[in-house]
């Protein structure tokens, strides 16, 4: 019974099972390739690395699974960035009031996207590519020139390993509690992301709320004719792509101590938020996938990039060859179209 | 006389000053099953979507027990108690059964959804409706159409109905299932649930309903009880005028010349474990019909000659080439030309927001190009030529073809595939959905194009169908043919012996 639920479970997520599958073995040949492999340092480098585009990522997957795309996501991160530059510091109060209201900020502009969508019936795509606009002109007014005053205790505190938390805020005995001792070594920004995949994305995919966003991108008109609240659904789904937005640029404030309005870089991840949550096995016809599968495809991209620094390779070849890897991996998805005996289904 | 549940007064409704409705005064009651007839376009599905809440009216108000509502959603007409049931069914493909069945008020706990609670009240209600062969956790996608249509029925059960609406709800059910939700519509009048229920299938409005109302041209013409009118009156309210015999004579021989070789043979064709080891001749100026209970390998065999699926195996012959196309492009355009009229036209069969001339040529382009463009003359008179042949009821070719209605529709769909003059007509339960006049003309138009030389395989889930049209039935039962059958010898009898492959031979 357990072994055909798995099995099952396996079949109606293939994507996902082949992301799970991809990270496991690029990352473990990397760390085996790595001349500091499987120490603690090379983890917390890496997901320090890997915490942004892996909010930014989730973020984009909430308009994906309705059947469009965001392409604010990536302003909307600098946007945030650039207001935690200016309000983290002060005391322990005014730093959380800052965080509160970093994520806030994102949060009411994806509510704004939401609205748009659905009250002035513009297709997501344009809706956002206006929006992000916006988002980036304001970052620039909030901070024209790069910088930044954020606390550094919170920076040294959340971009290290557990033992370096409790010991900058002298809790567990400054982390040598002996219940601490099996934590103590995982990088924070690993927990983070993980805390929030948990406590924010999980309730959501089992409100009905989520399940009506997974019924629009699948048939919406069957979503419609079965009563499901899909206005509702569609501004939440906004929303909440707002507020992981917010959480990765509130991430890169503390990482790098500063806000910085760069389009180039908030393009980038934006397109790279795209090919993480493809990635992950979220088809972009939406209806199926999840945001932990774009957890799964941010890690991939980046360790893909990690590569580079051990192999030695020239850096005008990086993204030629980043170009190349993505497509084969894509591919990997691909391979269904293999195993399907009856070709109408290619087009279900 | 119970006091009506459900009454309109005046409804009316038009679309671009188009009047669908005209002053309906409609009333029905609880505790009973209320058949709605009439031929499409007359106005019942506006009807039916109105009291659903998709649609609201222009004018006229509706009633319900006494007291004025309006449905500004299906939503809050589900509150109400009112549920239908859509020919287009209202299913999310990517979620499971037990998400579809409970998907508006999933049982919650801590406010999130108790998927373990989900699983045990699908597993109740596909129990009810007999359907304990369906998987809670499977994905509706993985079903097929006739199953989705139970989870679909399961879904309509679980929301505690006082209204409920059936619309075409039967029209891809095996007979089992069918007993199945007859005996459920039984259970639910005696509970003092008023069944609304479309039907063009006039033996199971005879069945099963206790009331009929006939709707003509957007107008209610009239509600009696069973038994008031003969089945011939009933028609003629539908349509307006009388009609003849329902299915075109058969030839009693086919013409001489005709009969030699066959233009399709198959032998021992076999794919997956759907089709094994089919065999079966069509010759020229041949109707042979498909028949059986569904899901009995009859839409895999018309997909594998049509050269959808893969990794077929067996002796195929179409025409002098031997083997099967290899992919719907080669099918038509071989020496010997195939088409194939699809089993879901919504999908399948049509780009429903394309225009009905872009349908019309989607699939000979080849004949009306000059160089590498479409040649606009050519196109016109193609697209003229397609429209009356069929009769298509349109105002302008280049109107979306979903404004047509269904019935239209599949001459659409029918015309398209006309136009590359086709051999073979494959035909998968082509008059699913349709009302009376259409099938008619369906029947008539398949007679004569045998007439003019061409072979036609004809599957239909209607055994009726087969009984009037076919030259030959060839019955299948676990992709095999199990029975063939030849002119009178095909009975209503013999046909369900057949299907259910327990061996008795028509006297």
């Amino acid at each position: 019974m357990q072994m055909v639920s798995l099995k099952r479970g396996v079949s109606q997520n293939m994507g996902f099972a082949t992301a799970v599958l991809l990270l496991l073995a690029l990352y473990l040949t990397y760390n085996m390739m790595h001349p500091r492999g499987f120490s603690s340092a090379v983890a917390i480098q890496n997901s320090n690395e890997t915490v942004a585009i892996a909010f930014v990522a989730m973020a984009q997957t909430l308009p994906v699974l309705l059947g469009g795309l965001d392409l604010s996501v990536g302003a909307v991160m600098t946007l945030t960035n650039c207001v935690a530059s200016l309000l983290l510091n002060g005391s322990p109060a005014q730093i959380l009031l800052g965080m509160g209201l970093t994520l806030l900020t994102g949060t009411m502009f994806g509510l704004m996207n939401g609205l748009i969508v659905v009250y002035g019936r513009i297709q997501p795509i344009i809706a956002t590519l206006a929006t992000g606009a916006i988002a980036m002109g304001l970052a620039l007014l909030i901070r024209p020139e790069p910088g930044g005053n954020v606390d550094g205790d919170l920076g040294w505190a959340l971009t290290n390993s557990v033992w370096d938390l409790a010991d900058t805020y002298g809790f567990a005995d400054g982390g040598d509690a002996w219940w601490l001792r099996p934590f103590a070594d995982i990088p924070v920004p690993f927990l983070l992301v993980l805390f929030v995949a948990i406590f924010v994305w999980l309730p959501f995919r089992r409100s009905v709320t989520g399940r009506t966003v997974y019924a629009i991108g699948s048939a919406e008109g069957a979503a419609y004719m079965s009563g499901l609240p899909i206005n509702r659904a569609k501004i939440a789904a906004f929303t909440l792509g707002g507020f992981f937005a917010a959480c990765g640029g509130l991430y890169l404030a503390i990482q790098t101590s500063s806000g910085n309005a760069d389009i180039q870089q908030a393009g980038a991840y934006t397109l790279n938020s795209i090919a993480a949550v493809v990635l992950g096995g979220t088809s972009l016809l939406g209806g199926t996938g999840g945001a932990i599968g774009s957890l799964i495809g941010a890690m991939i991209l980046r360790v893909i990039s990690f590569y580079f620094r051990i192999l030695d390779i020239d850096p005008l070849l990086q993204p030629l060859i980043e170009g190349l890897v993505l497509l084969t991996a894509v591919s990997f998805g691909a391979f269904r179209t293999l195993r399907v005996k009856n070709q109408l289904d290619l087009f279900r | 006389m119970t006091e009506a549940i459900v009454e309109y007064r005046g409804i009316s409704k038009f679309f671009a000053g188009i009047r669908a409705l005209e002053g309906v005064d409609f009333k029905c009651r609880s505790g009973s099953i209320h058949a709605i007839l009439g031929e499409n376009g007359a106005g019942k599905s506006t009807m039916i979507k109105i009291m659903s809440g998709v649609l609201q009216p222009d004018e006229g108000t509706i009633l319900l027990e006494g007291k004025p509502v309006t449905f500004s959603s299906p939503q809050a007409a589900n509150e109400a108690g009112i549920v239908c049931m859509f020919q287009e069914l209202s299913l999310v493909p990517d979620l499971s059964v037990a998400d579809n069945i409970s998907i508006s008020h999933p049982p919650r706990r801590l406010g999130l959804i108790d998927r373990r609670a989900q699983v045990r009240r699908a597993e109740y209600l596909l129990a009810r409706v007999r359907c304990e062969d369906i998987d809670p956790n499977a994905l509706v996608r993985e079903l097929s159409l006739s199953r989705r249509q139970m989870v679909e029925i399961a879904k309509a059960l679980g929301r505690d109905p006082k209204v409920l609406i059936l619309d075409e709800a039967t029209s891809a059910l095996t007979s089992r299932d069918v007993q199945t939700v007859y005996d459920l519509l039984g259970d639910l009048r005696d509970k003092g649930v008023a069944s609304l229920f479309i039907s063009h299938r006039m033996h199971e409005v005879d069945a099963l309903c206790d009331t009929l109302s006939v709707f003509r041209n957007g107008q209610h013409i009239e509600t009696f009880a069973k038994g008031e009118r003969s089945e011939g009156e009933i028609v003629r309210l539908m349509i307006g005028r009388d009609v003849e015999a329902q299915f075109p004579p058969r030839p009693p021989q086919p013409p001489e010349a005709l009969c030699d070789a066959p233009l399709l043979s198959v032998k021992g064709l076999k794919w997956g474990k759907r089709l094994n080891g089919i065999d079966l001749e069509i010759r020229r100026g041949e109707i042979v019909g498909l028949g059986g209970l569904d899901g009995q390998g009859q839409k895999e065999l018309l997909l594998a000659l049509f050269g959808v699926l893969r990794d077929v195996e067996g002796d195929v012959r179409i025409g002098d080439a031997k083997g099967i196309p290899s992919s719907p492009a080669a099918a038509k355009s071989a020496a010997t030309r195939l088409a194939l009229v699809p089993e879901d036209r919504k999908t399948e069969g049509l780009m429903l927001g394309m225009s009905i001339a872009d349908n019309l040529l989607a699939a000979s382009f080849a004949n009306i190009t000059s160089g590498p463009f479409i040649n606009p003359k050519k196109a016109r008179a193609e697209i003229l030529s397609g429209i009356s042949k069929l009769q298509i009821k349109a105002g302008s070719p280049a109107d979306p073809v979903m404004t047509l209605s269904g019935g239209n529709q599949q001459k659409v769909v029918i015309a398209k595939w006309l136009m590359i003059n086709p051999d073979i007509v494959l035909l998968n339960d082509p008059t699913r959905g349709i009302d009376v006049g259409t099938k008619q003309e369906i029947y008539k138009l398949m007679r004569s194009l045998a007439n003019e030389g061409k072979a036609i395989l004809f599957y239909s889930s209607d055994y009726a169908e087969l009984i009037g049209c076919c030259d030959r039935v060839s019955v299948l039962y676990a992709g095999r043919v199990v029975s063939e059958q030849e002119g009178d010898a095909i009975t209503e009898e013999s046909l369900v012996a057949a299907s259910l492959n327990i061996g008795i031979e028509a006297a």
